[in-house]
C-alpha cells in the first residue's frame, strides 16, 4: 500500500466521534464592532507594530512618497501614479540592491495594523522582502475592522499568493530585545490616501 | 552545517543535550543541571513570564477572546474527526493549484522525500525557516550527512544551529541564551568583534550573513502553520521575513506539513490568526502571514504531508485532542516547571506541557518522566488558545507510565502504598500516625538530602484533620 493510502486508512481507523463544525460566520456577526474612527484605529495599530504612517490625498500621493524617499535611493514602484527610479526587475534576486519597494495594498485591518498584499500587486514578490525599505499605499476606504471581515473580502481563486504585512521585519531572538530589521525591510512606511481632493 | 565546532566547549555543548539514564530522558537531572546557575534560572523564568504577561495584555484587548478559543477548538476537533476527508480535499486542491503533494508515513520517509526532491533539482544549498516538524524528523543531520548544506534562517534557530544545539523553545529557540553567549558564537562563526553583545549589532551581522545564503539558495524548506482543505493553500507565519525571502527567491519550495495542520475553509483563518500571535508573543499579528496557494512562475512547489505518529495519537481517546495544538508556546511560557527547568531538560523537540503530552505517545519508555514534569496547576490549559486539556492529559499519561511499568521505583512504591492506604480509612489513619512520628524523629538533614531535596519541609502537624474535627466540630455540635 502506498504511503498515502496507509496514512489515510490509519486516519480513517482512528477518527474520533464526529464533532460538528462551529458556525464562525454567525459567531463573528454577533460580536459588536468598536465605535469611532476605523482609520485612526488602523493607524495606531500600524504604528504599534513599528510602521511609520503618512496621510495624504490620492492627488498628493506622488509628492508625499517623494518626500519620504531620499533622491539617491534606488526605488521600484508598482503603484501606477508613483514613479520609481528604476524599472521593476523581473528577476527576484535583482531586488537585493533596491533601497525602497513601493506597492499598494488592497485591504487594511484596524485591529492589528496589517495590510493585505496579493501577488498581483507584488510583481515577482521578492521586492517586498529584499528591499531595505518598504512603502505601502493604502486607500482609507479599504480598512476592515478585524481579520474576519478582511478575509471575507479576499478572492482566493484569482491570487496564487497573498500576505498580511504588519510592520517592518523584526526579531527578539537575542534576549528578548526587540530589533527592527531582521531579514526583511528594516523600515515600513504606510501612506494612507483619501480619494476626495482636499 | 550541523557539525559541532571546535571552539565550543565540551561542557557547554553537553548542557544542551538531554540527560539520559538507561535510554530514558531524566528530566529531573536535566533540570538540576539547568538550575545549578541560580541567577540564570531566575532570568530565564522572568523572561518567559514577561512573554506570558504580554499574552495576557493582548488577549484582554479582544472582548470575544474566550469565544475565539471555543471556535478554534471546535474547528480543530471537527477537522480531526473528519481528517481523512479533509486531507484528500486538500491534496486535490493543491494539485489543481500546481503543487506536488507527497505523503510520508514517518520521519525517514519525510527525509527521503526531501532528499529526492533536492537531488532531482540538483540542489545542494538549502535555506530553512522554522519548522518543528523538520526538527522532529531530524532533517538537518540527515541532509548534512548527504552533502546538502542546510542553513536555518530564523535568527534564534541559526544561533542554536551554529552552536550545535537544539532549540530550547518552539517559538523562541534561543531563549536559554544570554546576549554574551550569542556574541561569543557570532564572534567565532560570523567574525563579529570579540566582546560584541549588542542585540542590534549582532542581528545586523546575522542579517548580512544570511542574505548571502538566501540569495544563493537553490531550494527552501518551510513549515506550515495552517493548511486550508478548501483552497489547497497554506499559511506560514514569521516576524523576521525569513520564510518569505526563502520562498520568493529559491526555485524550489518544499513545505513540510504535519497532517494535523488542516482546517476546512479559508474563512476559518481569521479565528486562528487572531489567536496565534497574541498567544505566542502578545503581538496582535505577526509581521508576515504568507498565504501560499500556488507556486510562483518558474518555481516548483512540493508539499510533504507527514504522519509520524499523528494517526496513532488520533486513535487515543484520551490524547487525540493534543493534535489541536497550533504551536504558539503559550503553555511553555506559563509553565512553572518549564520556566525553571529550561527546554533542553525535556530532551524532546517540543518541550513544556504540550511536549510532555505529545512525546510519550511516540516513545512511552524514553519519555516516561515528562508527564511528571508538571505541578498539574492547570495554567497551561487556561492559556491554550485551542483549549487543549493539557493538565488532564498529563495526569492520564502518568497512569499509563505507571501501568506500563516505566515509573521510577520510588514513584511506584508511593503509588502502591497510596493505592492500598486510600482504600481503607482505618489504615490511612494509622499510616498518618506513623508518618507524623517518623517526620518528628528522622533528622531534617536526612530528609533534605533525599525526598526533601528542593522542597520546603513543613513542620509535621500535631494531629490529623479527623482528630481535629472530632475535637472541634463533632463534639461541639
Amino acid at each position: 500500500m502506498s504511503a498515502r493510502d496507509t496514512i489515510l486508512a490509519a486516519v480513517r481507523g482512528a477518527r474520533p466521534a464526529a464533532v460538528e463544525l462551529p458556525n464562525v460566520t454567525d459567531a463573528v456577526r454577533s460580536w459588536p464592532l468598536p465605535a469611532g474612527d476605523i482609520a485612526l484605529r488602523f493607524l495606531s495599530a500600524a504604528q504599534a507594530a513599528g510602521a511609520r504612517t503618512l496621510e495624504c490625498s490620492r492627488a498628493a500621493l506622488a509628492a508625499t512618497v517623494a518626500s519620504a524617499v531620499p533622491n539617491e535611493w534606488l526605488t521600484v514602484s508598482l503603484v501606477p501614479d508613483v514613479h520609481g527610479s528604476v524599472v521593476p526587475p523581473d528577476q527576484p534576486h535583482a531586488y537585493a540592491s533596491v533601497d525602497a519597494f513601493i506597492c499598494e495594498g488592497t485591504l487594511g485591518v484596524a485591529e492589528n495594523g496589517a495590510i493585505w498584499l496579493p501577488a498581483s500587486r507584488l510583481g515577482c514578490r521578492a521586492g517586498a522582502f529584499l528591499a531595505q525599505h518598504m512603502i505601502i499605499v493604502l486607500d482609507r476606504q479599504a480598512i476592515a475592522e478585524r481579520l474576519h471581515e478582511a478575509y471575507a473580502q479576499i478572492d482566493w481563486a484569482s491570487e496564487e499568493f497573498g500576505i498580511f504585512v504588519a510592520g517592518p521585519s523584526k526579531t527578539a531572538d537575542i534576549e528578548q530585545a526587540m530589533v527592527i530589521g531582521a531579514h526583511g525591510p528594516a523600515a515600513l512606511t504606510i501612506v494612507l490616501t483619501t480619494a476626495v481632493v482636499t | 552545517m550541523n557539525r559541532t565546532r571546535p571552539g565550543l566547549g565540551v561542557a557547554e555543548r553537553r548542557s544542551a543535550l538531554p540527560v539520559l539514564t538507561d535510554g530514558r530522558v531524566d528530566h529531573a537531572a536535566g533540570a538540576q543541571r539547568f538550575t545549578a546557575d541560580e541567577a540564570r534560572t531566575d532570568w530565564h523564568d522572568e523572561s518567559l513570564w514577561m512573554v506570558r504577561q504580554k499574552r495576557d495584555a493582548a488577549a484582554s484587548k479582544v472582548p470575544e477572546w474566550e469565544e475565539l478559543r471555543r471556535l478554534a477548538s471546535g474547528i480543530k476537533e471537527h477537522t480531526l474527526s473528519h481528517l481523512d476527508e479533509y486531507l484528500t480535499q486538500f491534496e486535490a486542491a493543491a494539485r489543481r493549484n500546481g503543487a506536488t503533494v507527497h505523503w510520508a508515513r514517518d520521519a525517514a520517509e519525510h527525509n527521503a522525500i526531501v532528499l529526492d526532491i533536492l537531488r532531482a533539482s540538483h540542489a545542494t544549498r538549502m535555506v530553512k525557516s522554522k519548522s518543528m516538524l523538520t526538527e522532529e524528523c531530524g532533517l538537518n543531520p540527515f541532509l548534512a550527512a548527504r552533502g546538502v548544506e542546510v542553513v536555518d534562517t530564523d535568527l534564534g534557530e541559526r544561533i542554536v544551529q551554529l552552536r550545535g544545539e537544539a532549540p530550547s523553545h518552539i517559538v523562541m529557540p534561543a531563549i536559554h541564551l544570554k546576549r554574551e553567549d550569542v556574541g561569543a558564537t557570532f564572534h567565532e562563526h560570523l567574525g563579529t568583534p570579540a566582546g560584541e553583545s549588542d542585540p542590534t549589532r549582532l542581528t545586523i551581522a546575522a542579517r548580512h550573513h544570511l542574505r548571502e545564503r538566501f540569495l544563493s539558495a537553490q531550494a527552501t524548506i518551510t513549515g506550515v502553520n495552517l493548511a486550508v482543505a478548501e483552497t489547497g493553500g497554506f499559511v506560514v507565519v514569521t516576524n523576521e521575513g525569513n520564510a518569505d525571502l526563502g520562498m520568493s527567491l529559491a526555485p524550489v519550495h518544499i513545505a513540510s506539513c504535519g497532517i494535523e495542520k488542516l482546517i476546512p475553509r479559508a474563512e476559518h483563518l481569521g479565528v486562528f490568526l487572531r489567536l496565534l500571535a497574541r498567544s505566542a508573543t502578545g503581538q496582535p499579528m505577526s509581521v508576515y502571514s504568507s498565504h501560499v496557494r500556488a507556486p510562483r512562475r518558474g518555481q516548483a512547489l512540493h508539499i510533504v504531508l507527514v504522519d509520524n505518529g499523528r494517526s496513532t495519537q488520533l486513535g487515543r481517546a484520551d490524547f487525540w485532542r493534543s493534535l489541536k495544538c497550533i504551536r504558539c508556546a503559550a503553555c511553555l511560557n506559563t509553565c512553572p516547571v518549564y520556566r525553571r527547568s529550561g527546554g533542553h531538560s525535556y530532551g524532546s523537540t517540543v518541550a513544556g506541557p504540550i511536549g510532555s503530552v505529545l512525546t510519550p505517545g511516540i516513545d512511552l519508555r524514553r519519555y516516561a518522566a515528562l508527564p511528571f514534569a508538571s505541578t498539574l496547576c492547570g495554567s497551561c490549559t487556561a492559556v491554550c488558545p485551542v483549549q487543549v486539556d493539557l493538565d488532564a492529559q498529563l495526569l492520564k499519561w502518568r497512569a499509563q507510565v505507571v501501568q506500563a511499568g516505566h515509573a521510577s521505583s520510588p514513584k511506584r512504591l508511593a503509588a502502591t502504598v497510596a493505592g492500598v492506604a486510600l482504600q481503607s480509612p482505618r489504615l490511612y489513619e494509622a499510616l498518618g500516625v506513623v508518618y507524623r512520628m517518623v517526620m518528628r524523629l528522622v533528622p531534617a538533614r536526612l530528609l533534605r538530602n533525599s525526598w526533601g531535596k528542593g522542597r520546603q519541609l513543613p513542620a509535621p502537624a500535631a494531629g490529623s484533620f479527623r482528630q481535629w474535627y472530632r475535637r472541634n466540630r463533632e463534639g461541639a455540635a
